[in-house]
C-alpha cells in the first residue's frame, strides 16, 4: 500500500513540475559550467562572469526579467550532455551559455543539432572542431579556439626572442595538439625548427625521464601542459638544475599555475606565451572590467583579476543581450530572429573587438604576454602586444588551412 | 637468499644476468651502436635512476597498505586519501614553521592518529567482515577527498624543498666523452637520491622491527594465523592499532615526500592508490619484500615506458600486473598458502 | 524521492509451480501496481523525467544489477561491471556508425550490437578468470586495477578508441518501423531490457546454477568437497553478469549519443558499487532503487542544496556520507531499511491485534 501511495504522490509531483514549466513569464537562461572536478575553479569564475553581466543589465533584458539557471558539469562530455538536457527539457530554457571545456564544446555542437529551437552560446570551450568541423547552425562562439590563442606567438619568439630551435612537451590530448598547431604554423613559416615532440599522458606525475630526454641544443622548450602536470614538470625541472628557456601554452601560464603554492612556478618568470586575455593590459575597457570584477566579489571569493573563463562567459552574456534587445526579447519563433541578430553582433569586449565569421566562430584578438613577478611576489602575465582580428584559419585561406588538416600528435609537420 | 637460489637455480641465474647487464650498461662508455639502440646514455641512466627513486616513493606508500592488509585483511581503499591528507598537512606545517623535517614528523604523527581513530572507531567493530571494511574505506575516501577539496581548494600545492636537498649532485658515472677525452659526468637531483636513501632506511628498519623485535614477532604470527595469535592471550587489538597507525603514518609521510618532488592536488589520492594496488598485486599482498619488488618493477616500468614508449607507458604497468596475475596470482614474493 | 522503480518481472521466467494465477498472487499487489505505473509512465511523466531520470535509472540499475548478482549471490565484489558496459558501448561506436567516420565501420546494428555484447562478455569473462584465481577480497583490488587499465587504454589509444575525445554522434537505430531515438520508444526499450535482466537474475538465482553459486559464496570448501568446480561457477557468474552489463552498455551509449574514456573512468566504476550497495545487495530490486536515488541526486542536488541554503558543490560529501551511513548502519541498503520498517510495522500490527484480542477476552 505504501508503495502505491508513494507512487501516486510522485506522479502528482511530476505533473505539477511539468505544469509549472509552461506558466513562465521570466526569460530563463541556462548557464553551464564545470562546478565539479579539476576545472571547478574555472567554472566558478565563468559563472561569476555571467552574474556580473546580469547585474549590469539590471536583471532585465528588453523589459523582460531574466532568471539564470546554473547546471553543473564535471568537464566530461557525458556530464555536459546531461546538464544541457536538464536545462532544455526540465527547466525549458531557450538559450544556454556554456560549456567551458573543449570536449564538452564538441558534445554541445552535436547536441544543438537535435534541438534547433535552442540557441547555445559557447562559454569558454576552445576546441577547434566545435565550430570548424560540421558546424551547427545554433551553436555560437564568441571566443577564440586553442589554435587562435597561439596566433602570432611563433613569429614573436623567433624574431624577438631569437628561439630558432625548440622542443615540445605537451599533454597527450586534443587541446595541446591544437595549441601546438597554432604555434607551429606561425613559427615554422618564419623558419623555426621543432626538433622533438614529447606527448605525456594527462596526469603525469613524474617527468624525470621526459626531462632527461630533452635535446641539449634547443633554444627553448614549448610547454603545452596545465594545472598539476605543469607544476610537476617545473618542480622536477628545477631539481635537475636545468637552465632552459620556456614558451608557454595558454594554460601553462594561467592563474591555476601562477597561483599554485610552492617555488617551482618562479622558473616561469620571463616565459612568453599568448592567449585570449592579458592580466595587465592597460586598455581602458579592460581596466574597467577588472575593476567591476574586483568590486563585485570579495577578494577571497574570486581570482586576483578576471580569468579567461570569467571574461568569455561575460562576453557571451553581453552578446546574447545585444541580440535579444534587437528582437525585443521575443523568442516565440523558436529564436530564429534572435539567431539572425546574434550572427550580426559586434562586441566591443574588454578583451578587444569580437565579430563572428560564417561558422558563427569569433574573429577576435590574441594577446602575447610574458610572465612577470609583481613587487608582492605574485606572478602575472605582463602585456606585450596584441594580434588583432585573428581568424579561425589563422590568416591562411580556407583551402590552405584545410590542407594542413586537423591537429594531432604529429600534425602539422614543421616545414618552413 | 641461498635457499632461493637452491630452489630456483634458473630464475636466480636469469636475475643475476639481468643485474649484471644493467651494471655493465651503467659503467661502460657507450659506443655509437649502443646509442642507436637505446638512445643517449644519459636518457637511459636517468630512466633507470628515476625508476628506482620513483619505486622508493611507491614503496613508502605501498608498504603501509600491504602491512595493514596482511595483518587485518583490510583493503584500505582510503590509503590514497591518507597520502593526500599527509601531503596537505605537510604543506601547511612546512609553510607555517619553515621546516621540512618538522612537516615530515607532524604529518606522520597526525595521519597515524587518524589511522588510530579509524581502527578504534570503525574497523575493530567489524572484524572479519572484509567486504564491509572495504566499503567503509571507499566511503571514507569519498568524504575525505571532498573535505580536502573544501579546505584546500583545487589549487596545486607543492611542499617547499629544503635548501640542503634542492638542486643536482654529480654522480661518478660518465655519460659521454668530450672530444678532448674528458668525461662528462652524470648529474642527478639530490632530492631524489635522498628519497631513495630514506626508503631504504625505512625498509631496513621495518625488516628489523618485524624480524628482531617482540612486536614484530606478534605481527608475523598475526599475518600467519590471526585466530591462533589471539587465542594465545596476546592483546591482539593493541597490535592492530599499532600497525594501522604505523601504516597510515607511512602514507602521510609519503604524502609529504610526494608533495615535495611531485605535487598535490585533488585526484592525486586515486592515482597513488592505484599505483599502490598494482605494486602490492605484483609483489604479493601482505608481504613487505613483495612491496619492495613490486614498487621497483612499477617505478622502472613507468620511467622506461615514458622514454621508450610514451603513449602506452601507463598501460605497461597494468600489463605487467595482468601477466603476474596470469602466471603467479599470489604475487611475485608471496608464499602460496 | 518517492518512486521505487522496480521493473516488473513478467512472471514468465520464474517458472511458477501452480500456473499464472499463483504467480500473480505470489508477487503481491505492490509489485503489480508498480509494474502498471511503470507501463503507463509516459502518460504521466514529461519527456525529461521519462528519459533523463527513468531510462537512465534503468540503464545504471542494470549495470548495478549485474554487480548485485555477482556480489549478492556469488560473494564476488567486481568493479569491472562499468568497464564491461563501457567496452560494449565503445564497440557499438566502433563497429556501428558514429561521427568519427575514419574509425567507425558502419556495420548495421543487428551485427554490431550482438558482436559488441559478445566481445564485451568475453572481456568480462577473461577478467573474471584472472581475478577468481585469488582469494575473495583481492577481487576488488584486481578488478579496480583492470578497470583503470581499460580507462588508460581508451585514453591513450587513438587508432581504435579515438583517445581523449572518444566517439560522438551515435544514435539508436531505426527498426521494426520504430525510431528508437524517440522518447517513448526509448523508455520502453530500457524498460523491457531492465525487466528482462531482472527476470533473468531472479530466474538464475533459483535455478540449480544460482543455488550452487550461493553455495560457493557461503562455503566454497564444502562445495568443492561436494564435487562442484568453484572457480568455474564463479567464472560463469562473471559471464552471465557481463551479458547484462554489456547490454546496458549498449543502451548507455545510445542514451548518451557518445562515449569517451570518462564514461568508464574510476569515478563511474566506483559509483556503480555505491549504487548497488546503497540500494541493497540482497535483492535484485535494490540496484534499481539505488540507481534512482543516485540519478535524482546527480540531477537535482545543485538546485535542492542551494534552495535550502547549503553549498551545492558539496554533492560528493553528501554521497560519501550517505554511503558511509548505509554501510555502517544498514548493510542491507535502502531495501534493507524498507524491509526492517515493514517488519516492525507488521510486528506492531500483530502485537496490537494480539493486545486487542487479549483485551476483548479480559472480563
Amino acid at each position: 500500500m505504501k508503495v502505491i501511495l508513494r507512487a501516486a504522490v510522485a506522479s502528482c509531483c511530476l505533473l505539477a513540475a511539468s505544469g509549472a514549466a509552461y506558466a513562465q513569464e521570466k526569460l530563463k537562461i541556462g548557464v553551464m559550467a564545470t562546478l565539479a572536478g579539476a576545472l571547478t575553479s574555472g567554472g566558478e569564475d565563468g559563472v561569476r562572469g555571467v552574474q556580473i553581466a546580469a547585474k549590469q543589465a539590471g536583471n532585465k533584458i528588453a523589459g523582460r526579467e531574466i532568471e539564470l539557471i546554473v547546471a553543473a558539469t564535471d568537464a566530461s562530455p557525458d556530464s555536459a550532455l546531461r546538464a544541457a538536457r536538464k536545462l532544455v527539457e526540465q527547466d525549458r530554457v531557450q538559450i544556454i551559455i556554456g560549456p567551458l571545456s573543449g570536449s564538452e564544446g564538441i558534445a554541445m555542437r552535436d547536441y544543438s543539432k537535435t534541438v534547433p529551437n535552442v540557441t547555445i552560446i559557447n562559454g569558454s570551450s576552445g576546441a577547434l572542431e566545435a565550430t570548424y568541423v560540421n558546424p551547427s547552425p545554433n551553436f555560437y562562439r564568441f571566443n577564440s579556439d586553442g589554435a587562435m590563442w597561439m596566433a602570432g606567438l611563433g613569429e614573436y619568439v623567433y624574431k624577438d626572442k631569437g628561439f630558432k630551435k625548440v622542443a615540445i612537451i605537451g599533454e597527450d590530448y586534443s587541446f595541446p595538439y591544437t595549441q601546438v598547431m597554432g604555434f607551429a604554423l606561425g613559427y615554422c613559416k618564419v623558419g623555426g625548427q621543432i626538433v622533438q615532440r614529447q606527448w605525456v599522458p594527462l596526469g603525469t606525475k613524474d617527468f624525470g625521464s621526459v626531462i632527461a630526454n630533452l635535446p641539449d641544443d634547443v633554444d627553448a622548450v614549448f610547454l603545452g601542459l596545465g594545472g598539476g602536470d605543469a607544476v610537476n614538470f617545473l618542480n622536477q625541472y628545477s631539481q635537475t638544475g636545468g637552465k632552459a628557456k620556456f614558451i608557454g601554452g595558454s594554460i601553462m601560464v594561467d592563474q591555476t599555475v601562477l597561483s599554485s603554492r610552492g617555488a617551482a612556478k618562479r622558473l616561469l618568470v620571463g616565459t612568453p606565451s599568448s592567449g585570449g586575455v592579458a592580466d595587465a593590459w592597460d586598455a581602458p575597457k579592460w581596466k574597467e572590467w577588472v575593476k567591476v570584477y574586483q568590486e563585485s566579489f570579495p577578494a577571497d571569493k574570486r581570482f586576483a583579476s578576471p580569468s579567461l573563463f570569467a571574461t568569455n562567459y561575460y562576453n557571451a552574456f553581453n552578446a546574447m543581450k545585444a541580440a535579444l534587445e534587437k528582437v525585443g526579447g521575443d523568442l516565440s519563433d523558436g529564436g530564429a530572429k534572435f539567431r539572425t541578430e546574434l550572427s550580426k553582433v559586434e562586441l566591443d569586449a574588454p578583451n578587444g573587438k569580437i565579430k563572428l565569421d560564417d561558422n558563427r566562430q569569433a574573429i577576435a584578438t590574441t594577446f602575447i604576454t610574458e610572465v612577470a613577478e609583481l613587487p608582492n611576489g605574485e606572478l602575472t602575465n605582463k602585456f606585450v602586444k596584441t594580434v588583432p582580428d585573428v581568424t579561425q584559419t589563422l590568416g591562411l585561406s580556407p583551402e590552405a588551412f584545410k590542407a594542413v588538416g586537423l591537429p594531432s600528435r604529429t600534425n602539422p609537420e614543421c616545414k618552413s | 637468499m641461498s635457499s632461493f637460489i637452491a630452489r630456483r637455480p634458473i630464475a636466480s641465474l636469469l636475475i643475476l644476468i639481468v643485474a649484471a647487464i644493467f651494471l655493465w650498461l651503467v659503467f661502460v662508455v657507450w659506443t655509437p651502436g649502443m646509442e642507436a639502440a637505446f638512445g643517449r646514455k644519459r636518457v637511459f641512466l636517468s630512466a633507470l635512476f628515476n625508476g628506482i627513486t620513483l619505486g622508493a616513493l611507491y614503496f613508502l606508500v605501498a608498504s603501509g597498505f600491504t602491512l595493514i592488509f596482511g595483518l587485518m585483511r583490510n583493503v584500505n581503499l582510503a590509503h590514497g586519501s591518507l597520502y593526500l591528507l599527509g601531503g596537505y598537512l605537510g604543506w601547511s606545517v612546512g609553510t607555517a614553521t619553515g621546516s621540512w623535517t618538522v612537516a615530515l614528523i607532524a604529518s606522520f604523527a597526525v595521519v597515524a592518529l587518524a589511522g588510530i581513530l579509524m581502527q578504534v572507531l570503525l574497523f575493530r567493530w567489524m572484524e572479519g567482515q572484509d567486504l564491509r571494511q572495504t566499503l567503509v574505506t571507499i566511503g571514507l575516501s569519498i568524504v575525505l577527498a571532498d573535505l580536502l577539496l573544501w579546505g584546500y581548494g583545487g589549487d596545486t600545492f607543492q611542499v617547499e624543498t629544503p635548501a640542503w636537498l634542492s638542486g643536482p649532485v654529480q654522480l661518478p658515472f660518465a655519460v659521454a666523452v668530450r672530444s678532448n677525452g674528458e668525461a662528462v659526468m652524470m648529474t642527478y637531483p639530490s632530492l631524489r637520491l635522498a628519497i631513495f636513501c630514506g626508503a631504504v632506511v625505512v625498509g631496513v628498519l621495518m625488516w628489523l622491527a618485524l624480524n628482531r623485535t617482540r612486536v614484530g614477532m606478534l605481527v608475523r604470527a598475526g599475518v600467519d594465523d590471526r585466530d591462533m595469535l589471539s587465542a594465545t592471550g596476546v592483546r591482539v587489538q593493541l597490535v592492530f592499532v599499532l600497525i594501522f597507525a604505523f601504516g597510515a603514518g607511512l602514507a602521510g609521510l609519503a604524502g609529504v615526500v610526494g608533495g615535495t618532488f611531485q605535487s598535490l592536488q585533488p585526484g592525486e589520492d586515486t592515482k597513488i592508490l592505484l599505483s599502490s594496488l598494482v605494486v602490492v598485486i605484483v609483489g604479493g599482498m601482505g608481504s613487505i619484500p613483495g612491496a619492495a619488488i613490486g614498487a621497483l618493477i612499477v617505478g622502472l616500468a613507468e620511467q622506461f615506458g615514458s622514454v621508450y614508449m610514451p603513449t602506452y607507458a601507463v598501460m605497461l604497468t597494468f600489463l605487467i600486473m595482468v601477466a603476474v596475475l596470469a602466471v603467479r596470482p599470489q604475487g611475485l614474493a608471496a608464499v602460496r598458502r | 524521492m518517492a518512486v521505487s522503480s522496480a521493473p516488473p518481472s513478467l512472471g514468465l521466467a520464474t517458472r511458477p509451480p501452480g500456473g499464472i494465477a499463483d504467480t500473480v498472487a505470489r508477487l503481491g499487489a505492490p509489485f503489480w501496481v508498480l509494474a502498471a505505473i511503470l507501463l503507463v509512465m509516459p502518460l504521466i511523466a514529461n519527456p525529461f523525467w521519462l528519459v533523463q531520470i527513468f531510462a537512465y535509472t534503468m540503464i545504471l540499475g542494470m549495470i548495478a544489477l549485474s554487480l548485485m548478482f555477482l556480489a549478492g549471490y556469488g560473494g564476488i565484489v567486481s568493479l569491472i561491471q562499468m568497464t564491461v558496459a563501457g567496452f560494449a558501448g565503445y564497440l557499438v561506436a566502433i563497429l556501428g556508425d558514429s561521427a568519427i567516420a575514419q574509425i567507425s565501420l558502419k556495420w548495421p546494428w543487428w551485427t554490431a550490437v550482438p558482436i559488441a555484447i559478445l566481445v564485451a562478455t568475453l572481456f568480462g569473462t577473461i577478467s573474471g578468470a584472472l581475478s577468481v584465481r585469488t582469494e575473495g577480497i583481492y577481487t576488488i583490488m584486481i578488478t579496480l586495477a583492470i578497470a583503470s587499465a581499460f580507462y588508460y587504454l581508451t585514453l591513450q589509444n587513438y587508432t581504435i578508441f579515438n583517445g581523449f575525445s572518444g566517439f560522438n554522434g551515435i544514435a539508436p537505430p531505426h527498426f521494426l518501423g520504430v525510431d528508437w531515438r524517440d522518447t517513448h520508444a526509448f523508455y520502453y526499450l530500457c524498460l523491457v531490457c531492465a525487466a528482462l535482466a531482472y527476470a533473468a537474475v531472479v530466474y538464475v538465482s533459483r535455478a540449480p546454477f544460482g543455488l550452487a553459486l550461493q553455495g560457493t559464496r557461503d562455503n566454497p570448501r564444502r562445495m568443492a568437497a561436494l564435487g562442484f568446480d568453484v572457480a568455474a561457477h564463479r567464472i560463469a557468474a562473471y559471464t552471465f553478469a557481463s551479458v547484462i552489463a554489456a547490454a546496458a552498455g549498449v543502451l548507455l551509449v545510445w542514451f548518451q549519443g557518445q562515449i569517451s574514456p570518462g564514461t568508464s573512468g574510476v569515478g563511474p566504476v566506483v559509483d556503480i558499487l555505491i549504487i548497488a550497495v546503497v540500494g541493497g545487495l540482497s535483492r535484485p530490486v535494490g540496484p534499481f532503487v539505488g540507481a534512482l536515488v543516485y540519478v535524482l541526486l546527480r540531477t537535482f542536488s545543485l538546485d535542492v542544496l542551494e534552495a535550502v541554503g547549503l553549498d551545492g558543490k558539496r554533492f560528493q560529501l553528501l554521497i560519501g556520507l550517505g554511503f558511509l551511513v548505509i554501510v555502517l548502519f544498514s548493510p542491507g541498503g535502502l531495501i534493507g531499511i524498507f524491509e526492517r520498517l515493514r517488519d516492525r510495522y507488521e510486528r506492531g500490527r500483530d502485537a496490537r491485534s494480539a493486545a486487542m484480542s487479549v483485551g476483548e477476552r479480559a472480563p
